[in-house]
């Protein structure tokens, strides 16, 4: 399985993600921003934490324009898969990739500790390797994690089965709680919460590492 | 030529930093702030003979993001 993690100037969860994905046994390439090519045969883009473009005009508005970006929006466009974690889940709400978009916290607050989520559905390859109803923890470190959609589209995401995890708790203000949303071919998956720093023992517990050993799987098998 | 962009939070979209304005402007006492909204103004200088058209789409592309944003253009020379 090949994978891809693109690096923006400010991203700072990219090496974490490069780790957790070469832990489920991915073979993994950095992208810098400039570059308009992901490499041959990528299966996975992955695109990470951070405060890309120092949040200038809106978080991850600036890494969505970036040319890097253009070649995510042709791998989707093709049925390949992508995952956005924190900045990396504006980065593909600012795409429109995935639809709503993340606000500033309800508390104005910037919340960095470890949050349950509860897996809501386990028929996409992120969440597979979890039941339905599973509660998990993985830590959250954001500002702008209040996730905002309109009554119809949340509707539709219900209705598509389209929300991969809620937190168990009010973190944000996020409506329904949402702390993650699949794509419509449920390829794509962007979330506040950081699962590549939940793949360690030694590091905040291993309840993230599921999520990249049931993706490698799928993508491996398919 | 100038262009003068307004970007605010859509009418129904909750601004929780106004909120926190708001509250302030109640603990100095400031009484009767019955809202506060919180936006950006973004100033371009731009050729002359660039069109509305244009900025607009300066707008849709970047400046705003349309899903809870709405945005207001003034030109002047």
């Amino acid at each position: 399985m090949k994978a891809a993690v693109l690096v923006f100037p400010g991203s700072n969860c990219d090496r974490d993600m490069k780790v957790a994905l070469e832990n489920a046994g991915a073979d993994v390439t950095m992208v810098w921003h400039k570059d308009a090519a992901l490499p041959e045969g990528v299966d996975l883009v992955a695109v990470p934490g951070g405060f890309s473009f120092g949040d200038y005009l809106r978080c991850g508005a600036i890494a969505a324009q970036s040319p890097v970006c253009k070649g995510l929006v042709d791998h989707v466009n093709r049925g390949g898969y992508a995952l956005g974690v924190c900045n990396g889940f504006q980065v593909l709400t600012e795409t429109r990739l995935l639809p709503g978009a993340l606000m500033r916290n309800a508390g104005l607050k910037f919340v960095c500790k470890s949050v349950g989520l509860t897996v809501e559905t386990a028929d996409s390859a992120f969440t597979q390797g979890y039941a339905k109803g599973d509660v998990i923890s993985v830590p959250v470190a954001h500002h702008d994690g209040n996730y905002t959609v309109d009554d119809e589209t949340l509707a539709m995401l219900r209705d598509q089965d389209r929300i991969a995890f809620t937190y168990t708790e009010n973190v944000n203000g996020a409506v329904g709680n949402i702390a993650g949303v699949l794509s419509e071919n449920r390829r794509v998956l962007g979330m506040m919460p950081h699962p590549e720093r939940a793949i360690d023992a030694n590091h905040g517990g291993t309840d993230g590492q599921a999520l990249f050993r049931g993706l490698i799987d799928q993508v491996v098998s398919a | 030529m100038k262009a003068r962009v307004y970007v605010m939070l859509k009418n129904g979209v909750l601004d929780p930093q106004g909120e926190a304005v708001r509250h302030a402007l109640g603990a100095l006492g400031f009484d009767g702030v019955e809202g506060v909204r919180q936006g950006k103004v973004i100033e371009l200088d731009l050729a002359e003979g660039t069109t509305e058209e244009t900025v607009k789409e300066m707008c849709e592309k970047l400046l705003a993001n349309t899903v809870i944003e709405s945005y207001k253009v003034e030109l002047s020379a």
